[in-house]
């Protein structure tokens, strides 16, 4: 059975005349454990995929499930659990008047935990950052460790699938590396699932077992990551992708 | 000999605070003739301070200091406000890094266009009108017509840039400093903006700064590569040969990039020798 099961998925904005088309009938797997990547050009459709599982975009048909359990448009707390989103910006994703312990503190504490205070220590040192940071506020830290920061909220619930949305594209590529090794090291540990949406080939070719190719809406191609550095596209889209980011 | 547009010689910039002076810049030098120089680095290591100094936009309290900064043999520093205002944008232009920040929300792109045009030229708003469109297709946007009645909400990353580039073009500067034109584009687009301003500055011979934190991308486009690291400039390199740079720093820059043709389990991360920021700034001149 598959962590993730999306089929059929259809994503729109806007009404009648309005609507838009965000993504059209996506249809794809994750196992359990995998590391599946999503790349496209912006408007694709790649993050509005993670934002329909997560319940951001309220808009969606098709079916969605998570361990074979189909997920219903009012989502569970339990569902909070076993899916958390680590998003794009680390400037915006981050309350600026709360410090790292009350952002840490407040997930932990919707998610029923008592142990607040051990696992805060716990998670700051999982995601390497140290006590130090812990009432620090997120215009005391660098992009990096925000980045942490956010990776720390995400896993607090201790969950099993992680939808990462482009989560170094904001980052200088000296903490790229280290956010990646982060990300490597996480998933081994913890035995997670990656969801992750990437412009960039070399690094969804670094994390990612498998991936899909949007263009406008539509998933052109799954394919595998050797494939990907072997450069077998078989779709003229994907070519033409390979071709510009070389 | 190549023809020096612009000279920038012993260039800081510092920033005055509680605990005494921060140095963002710290005695750079280098020469910009009709060429592509790049400059990179990582966040805070002073690239767009250097950028910005050069237009003498660095607000107060911060303080801008050089031997000189010579364009065309005329030192800027020595320029009134008034008259460093002539030279914004008509002959040193600068496109930022995000277009959503760089245009006014509330005025349709058109409107910002012609504006930038009659600023620094007596045309009549008919001809204005002309000339924006002209060079909206120049910078290959289809359907200019919609595009100069569109608000900047209404475009996409790619056309904002676009659209940004074609303002800053319009006066025809002789120098264009690009900070990280494109760094908030996907690469399809990335290359189209990149395509844009190569042919540009081909045509019109200009001098391009092109400022960005991405490696591969400046050794693919540019002419001539500035290292900087913490405000100095450690490296300077021809751009094709960027991969066989020497410094510690810009190979462990190099080192820290996944790479598609050869995968590896772990990333190597780049350590940091303290050495690096005391060493003295290489000169980038001709």
């Amino acid at each position: 059975m598959s962590m993730l099961d999306v089929d059929g998925l259809n994503v729109w904005f806007g009404k009648h005349l309005e609507r838009v088309d965000a993504v059209k009938g996506a249809t794809f797997q994750v196992a359990r454990g995998e590391s599946f990547g999503l790349v496209g050009e912006s408007g694709s459709g790649k993050s509005t995929i993670l934002r329909a599982i997560t319940g951001l975009a309220p808009d969606w048909s098709g079916t969605l499930s998570i361990e074979g359990q189909p997920i219903a448009k009012k989502r569970p707390k339990t569902f909070f659990k076993q899916v958390q989103m680590v998003f794009q910006d680390p400037y915006a994703s981050l309350h600026p008047r709360h410090s790292v312990d009350q952002v840490l503190g407040e997930t932990l504490h919707l998610h029923g935990f008592q142990d607040i205070d051990t696992r805060v220590v716990k998670l700051l040192d999982d995601v390497g950052l140290g006590q130090k940071f812990r009432f620090r506020y997120p215009h005391q830290l660098s992009g990096g460790q925000r980045q942490r920061v956010a990776i720390a909220r995400a896993l607090a619930p201790e969950p099993e699938l992680l939808l990462l949305d482009e989560p170094t594209s904001a980052l200088d590529v000296s903490v790229q590396a280290e956010i990646l090794n982060l990300l490597t090291d996480l998933r081994a540990d913890r035995g997670l699932t990656y969801l992750m949406v990437s412009h960039d080939l070399s690094v969804v070719a670094h994390m990612c077992d498998r991936l899909a190719v949007m263009k406008s809406g539509d998933i052109v191609e799954i394919m595998s990551v050797d494939a990907l550095r072997a450069m077998n596209a078989t779709h003229p889209y994907t070519q033409q992708l390979f071709k510009a980011s070389l | 000999m190549m023809n020096n547009l612009l000279d920038v010689e012993n260039l800081w910039v510092k920033f005055p605070n509680r605990n005494g002076v921060f140095d963002a810049v710290r005695g750079v030098s280098f020469t910009l003739g009709r060429e592509r120089l790049g400059i990179v680095g990582e966040s805070g290591s002073g690239k767009s301070m250097t950028g910005r100094a050069i237009l003498r936009l660095i607000r107060k309290p911060g303080i801008v200091e050089a031997d000189h900064i010579k364009l065309d043999g005329v030192d800027l520093l020595g320029k009134t406000e008034k008259e460093m205002r002539a030279v914004r944008g008509q002959r040193i232009s600068m496109v930022m890094q995000d277009p959503k920040f760089s245009l006014n929300p509330v005025i349709t792109i058109g409107d910002q266009i012609i504006e930038a045009y009659r600023l620094h030229n007596s045309a009549s708003k008919a001809d204005a009108y002309r000339k924006s469109v002209e060079m909206l297709e120049a910078v290959s946007i289809n359907d200019p017509e919609r595009v100069m009645r569109a608000y900047p909400h209404e475009m996409s990353g790619g056309m904002g840039q676009r659209i940004m580039i074609a303002m800053m073009l319009i006066p025809n500067p002789e120098i264009l400093i690009a900070d990280e034109p494109t760094s908030a584009l996907d690469v399809s687009v990335q290359r189209q903006v990149l395509d844009i301003m190569d042919k540009l500055v081909k045509e019109r011979g200009m001098g391009l700064i092109f400022i960005s934190h991405d490696l591969n991308l400046v050794a693919d486009f540019c002419d001539r590569v500035l290292i900087m690291y913490a405000g100095r400039v450690v490296e300077v390199c021809d751009a094709k040969n960027l991969h066989e740079a020497k410094h510690p720093y810009t190979r462990g820059l190099l080192n820290s990039l996944p790479r598609l043709d050869e995968p590896s389990k772990r990333l190597e991360v780049l350590q940091r020798d303290p050495e690096w920021s005391k060493a003295p700034s290489v000169s980038g001149r001709v």
